[in-house]
């Protein structure tokens, strides 16, 4: 009964964010300076008479009140018809497709790593507090937490592509191989940079989050109370420490979906990896406004599920936040 | 455990030692502090190195079958003390004076393996439990033999906890129900010596008077008892003696007799202020404050609110003295 209405209230959430969503963009995009029949015509300008560009408007529906032009457009939408790209001329939700698979590949190594790694560091940093590990690791954080992804990307590809000529330059196939012929051992070799690069950035946070919440749990009552009984060094660690650690890292990890959303919008465009980020740029750039819009409502039902997993999964740790949704 | 109070505490337990061998008292003494000092070492501004002194020269004991209660305010140092005979205070803090259990120097190798077995602690709250564990996998986790999980159930049975009790978590006990996991939790190890900090804060009478029930029922048992409290009247419902704590130090131990009788048959006069300001008798505290560690009197640490204060009470720290049949720290009395 109860995880019912939690689905039905997370549900309907997810609704009035999607339609506060494609108000907004399209009150944006309607006053942005892109003109949406000129990014169609593109380089054939010269060749279209303006009765013709008139034409394609009055075709479009661009002469209608906007009002009734985001009903067309939301009406669409809810059929499942997100238009068609005019700078891949595919339908847009085709090219997110493509692109999403790539990204994920990117963004799922970058998140795992970062998320395992961030987490190993703070507890290794909290159980030394005040060593020198622990110093090391908070100013690697601070550090990081303070670099650009694209910057910290240049250097990689500087220092590993240029001049050790370990990996590849940028792309996400070899350069020349026809795209049935790429080997997927070739895929993860054009993925390892740009990967690398967004979770050496992405531990800092969590890594810093998790170090602090266990120095806070070492001093809790609970830990003395265990040591009291006998219970001493890793294994106390271990039994009380872990879980209790967990939740912020968890919910910081799920939460960072977003962020790494933007990450990988930087690191695909300096490492030219045709991901959605590099779509993203690309239909801004040139006035793509159906694929903009795509990937805008695409990407905030990515990130919404990512906060809904680190929900689920902090409500499975922690019994109390169960207890509490269900007394509200 | 860090290793300056490691070697503080072996040193002077080694001199101690030395003197005390032969003469051991009472066989059915279970605990015995003498000269219990517990400090931190603080850093002030720029480099300056602080020495703040929470327990001072502190004396008490604790016999099989007895409880112990060791009365105080808030912040006089009553819980370090129980932290500091299970050896688990914070690295920072230097301990020196004598703790000897069953009569021998309780270093901290034998706190190491006695913490949760001889000697158990029951906590003041449902908060020294781990939130995220079921409470019956937590009292298994203090038992180490392997039978812990029938020895678990058979503890949480003598204290009517149902089996489906111990796959609770701490925050879906009820008030009563937690204080008999936190007891059920302290004795699952067969523990020979009792600490309670503050086991009745701010609780339902009946929960009070069950609590009160169960420490009484293991003193009946055999066990020793230390029960740490600022409740006298729940003290003086259960306790044997009663050693009354002051800014980090012990100015009198009574038998309850003399505070049930009160008045003149007590000490110490800041015991007799305490006593004095019961409901049941006048009411009525005596002015002042208790002071804090930074700034302790010179003398008598009672001397500034003392109406009893000579010349002679501001120059030194008054020792313990044997005083009809019990202890007190204080020249004047009688």
């Amino acid at each position: 009964m109860n995880s019912a209405k939690y689905v039905a209230g997370k549900a309907l959430r997810m609704l009035t964010l999607l339609i506060a969503l494609c108000i907004v963009s399209f009150i944006l995009v309607k006053n942005s300076p892109i003109d949406p029949v000129q990014a169609y015509i593109g380089a054939d300008m010269m060749r279209v008479s303006e009765e013709q560009r008139e034409q394609i408007a009055e075709n479009w529906g661009l002469d209608k009140p906007p009002v009734e032009q985001f009903i067309s457009w939301a009406g669409a939408i809810v059929q499942g018809d997100f238009g068609t790209s005019m700078i891949y001329r595919v339908p847009v939700l085709t090219v997110i497709g493509n692109r999403f698979t790539a990204s994920l590949a990117l963004m799922g190594v970058a998140w795992l790593l970062s998320g395992i790694f961030g987490f190993l560091m703070g507890v290794i940093a909290g159980m030394n507090k005040g060593k020198l590990i622990d110093r090391a690791i908070k100013w690697y954080c601070l550090t990081l937490a303070a670099t650009p992804t694209f910057w910290l990307g240049l250097i990689l590809l500087m220092i590993f592509s240029v001049w050790l000529g370990w990996f590849p330059i940028g792309l996400g196939v070899p350069v020349g191989v026809l795209s049935e012929n790429v080997t997927l051992s070739e895929k993860i070799y054009h993925l390892i940079l740009p990967a690398l690069t967004l979770s050496i950035v992405g531990v800092a946070n969590i890594a810093l989050h998790t170090r602090q919440k266990l120095l806070d749990v070492l001093e809790s009552d609970y830990i003395l109370f265990a040591r009291a009984n006998g219970e001493s060094g890793l294994g106390l660690v271990w039994k009380h420490g872990v879980r209790n650690i967990m939740l912020p890292a968890v919910t910081l990890q799920f939460a960072s979906f977003s962020e790494l959303f933007g990450g990988s919008v930087l690191a695909e465009q300096v490492f030219s990896y045709p991901g959605l980020g590099q779509a993203t740029v690309q239909a801004g750039l040139r006035g793509d406004v159906p694929l903009l819009l795509g990937i805008v409502l695409i990407s905030a039902i990515f990130v919404f599920t990512g906060n809904l997993i680190g929900d689920i999964i902090c409500s499975i740790v922690d019994p109390r936040i169960k207890e509490g949704r269900a007394s509200v | 455990m860090n290793t300056k109070q490691t070697s503080k505490f072996s040193h002077s337990n080694a001199s101690i030692m030395n003197r005390s061998t032969e003469s051991l008292a009472n066989p059915e003494e279970l605990l015995v502090v003498k000269n219990l000092s517990v400090s931190f070492i603080q850093y002030a501004k720029g480099l300056k190195q602080l020495n703040l002194e929470v327990i001072c020269d502190l004396n008490v004991s604790v016999n099989s079958g007895e409880i112990v209660a060791i009365v105080g305010s808030s912040g006089s140092g009553k819980s370090l003390l129980a932290h500091a005979i299970l050896g688990i205070l914070p690295t920072n803090a230097k301990v020196t004076g004598t703790i000897r259990y069953q009569g021998q120097a309780l270093t901290t190798e034998r706190q190491k393996v006695f913490r949760g077995r001889e000697i158990s602690l029951i906590p003041q709250s449902v908060n020294y439990l781990d939130p995220l564990m079921k409470v019956g996998e937590q009292v298994q986790n203090t038992i180490r033999t392997k039978d812990a999980k029938q020895l678990q159930q058979q503890v949480f049975e003598r204290y009517h906890l149902s089996k489906e009790a111990g796959l609770l978590y701490p925050f879906q006990l009820s008030g009563g129900m937690a204080r008999r996991v936190l007891v059920a939790t302290a004795v699952s190890g067969g523990a020979k010596l009792i600490i309670a900090d503050e086991p009745t804060p701010g609780l339902h009478p009946e929960v009070v008077a069950e609590t009160l029930a169960h420490l009484k029922e293991l003193a009946n048992q055999g066990c020793g008892v230390m029960m740490i409290t600022h409740d006298i009247e729940a003290a003086m419902k259960i306790a044997d003696r009663i050693a009354v704590f002051y800014a980090g130090t012990t100015v009198e131990v009574a038998p309850i007799e003399d505070f049930k009788e009160g008045g003149e048959a007590l000490r110490h006069p800041y015991t007799r202020a305490l006593w004095m300001a019961l409901p049941e008798n006048d009411f009525k505290p005596i002015p002042g404050f208790q002071p804090t560690p930074t700034d302790l009197p010179p003398g008598c640490l009672f001397e500034p609110r003392c109406h009893l204060r000579t010349a002679e009470c501001q120059c030194k720290k008054p020792e313990m003295q044997d005083l009809r049949g019990g202890q007190v720290r204080c020249i004047h009395a009688t």
